[in-house]
């Protein structure tokens, strides 16, 4: 494949992805007002999406075999227990992914 | 507060996603140099796309010569929570001035994480809108280095980054724990596990997206015609 292709991909992805994140202020601009509703669901949405991107993270992972699900259900719980321990952001974070990267490299290879 | 402590403010905001994006990003410019896309091809992708799980997809694309519309229909798929971002931020960011463009432009899965619960934001208008600038260029900046040591790394030695892409699931399992202790909206928490994890069952992993914001919209509509604004 060309280099002219593989640009003309990224200009395509990045345009797509821009419009995507501009449309709902370009809707919504200054002269119209944002309905009640629309605030309504702005308001409730980041709670909601947060849980879906979870699930969004884990969708490829299999129940069915062990040396999959165990070392994501063990990483997300010590995660949270980190968490709630300690509410210390970035040790929850490189805690729960130095053990997943330690199941899945050296324990459930 | 002052300028700098605004900054400053920001940046311990922006530590988490760091450790998440500079991982991120590195695994991202690896597997461009992996497709012999060097670190310029990276370095453009993360400037202009600047959307994580977008640039993985992309990797495939360009590896795969797809086609302008198959990459734009797959750029909508991939991408089309983010409409769900700008519909929560139009009243947080309606005050934004001059930054407001970029500020939208770098609201990724991770900066909106950071930007959506406006309770910690400092006060003062244009204090508020230094913070939202600050940390959507911090992450970009974290996003950028990760990517470009990644493509570095990538053309020098291979070593083991396998369950790296962790570091993304435990950032949000961590902004979930989060909001879930500080905030009266655990009914929006399910409502968004318990959608995605119905709509994962019934469409499968590459096609529940859409319908699990179709769905949550959905949930929260009922509650929002029962009245229910006040109480979570």
């Amino acid at each position: 494949m060309g280099d002219i292709h593989s640009v003309i991909l990224i200009a395509v992805i990045a345009g797509v992805t821009m419009l995507i994140r501009f449309l709902p202020f370009l809707i919504f601009n200054g002269k119209r007002k944002v309905p009640e509703y629309v605030m309504f669901l702005g308001d409730k949405l980041p709670y909601a999406i947060i849980g879906m991107l979870i699930v969004y993270c884990l969708r490829n992972v299999d129940f069915v075999t062990a040396s999959d699900w165990i070392p994501s259900a063990v990483s997300v719980a010590v995660v949270v227990f980190l968490h709630i321990w300690k509410r210390n952001t970035l040790l929850s974070i490189i805690g729960g992914t130095l053990l997943y990267m330690f199941l899945v490299q050296a324990v459930f290879v | 507060m002052s300028t700098k402590e605004v900054i400053k403010k920001a940046f311990i905001k922006s530590l988490p996603v760091m450790a998440a994006y500079v991982i991120l990003g590195m695994g991202f410019g690896i597997l461009m140099t992996g497709r012999g896309y060097g670190p310029l091809w990276s370095f453009v992708c993360s400037i202009f796309i600047f959307a994580g799980s977008m640039q993985y997809v992309t990797v495939d694309l360009l590896a795969a010569a797809a086609s302008p519309i198959n990459a734009a229909v797959m750029t909508l798929m991939v991408n089309a929570r983010h409409l769900f971002y700008g519909i929560s931020m139009i009243g947080k960011y309606r005050e934004m001035g001059k930054t407001k463009p970029y500020l939208i432009f770098g609201l990724t899965d991770e900066t909106y994480s950071l930007l959506c619960d406006d309770r910690d934001y400092p006060a003062g208008k244009s204090q508020r809108e230094l913070y939202c600038f600050f940390v959507t260029a911090f992450n970009q900046s974290y996003w950028v280095t990760g990517t470009m040591l990644g493509a570095l790394i990538g053309t020098v030695f291979r070593f083991n980054s396998n369950g790296i892409d962790f570091s993304m699931t435990a950032l949000f399992v961590t902004v979930f724990v989060e909001q879930w202790l500080t905030s009266e909206e655990q009914r929006s928490a399910l409502i968004g596990i318990g959608a995605a994890i119905l709509c994962l069952l019934v469409f499968g992993e590459s096609n529940f997206l859409i319908p699990t914001m179709i769905l949550i919209t959905l949930l929260l509509s009922v509650s929002y015609r029962k009245g229910g604004k006040n109480n979570g």
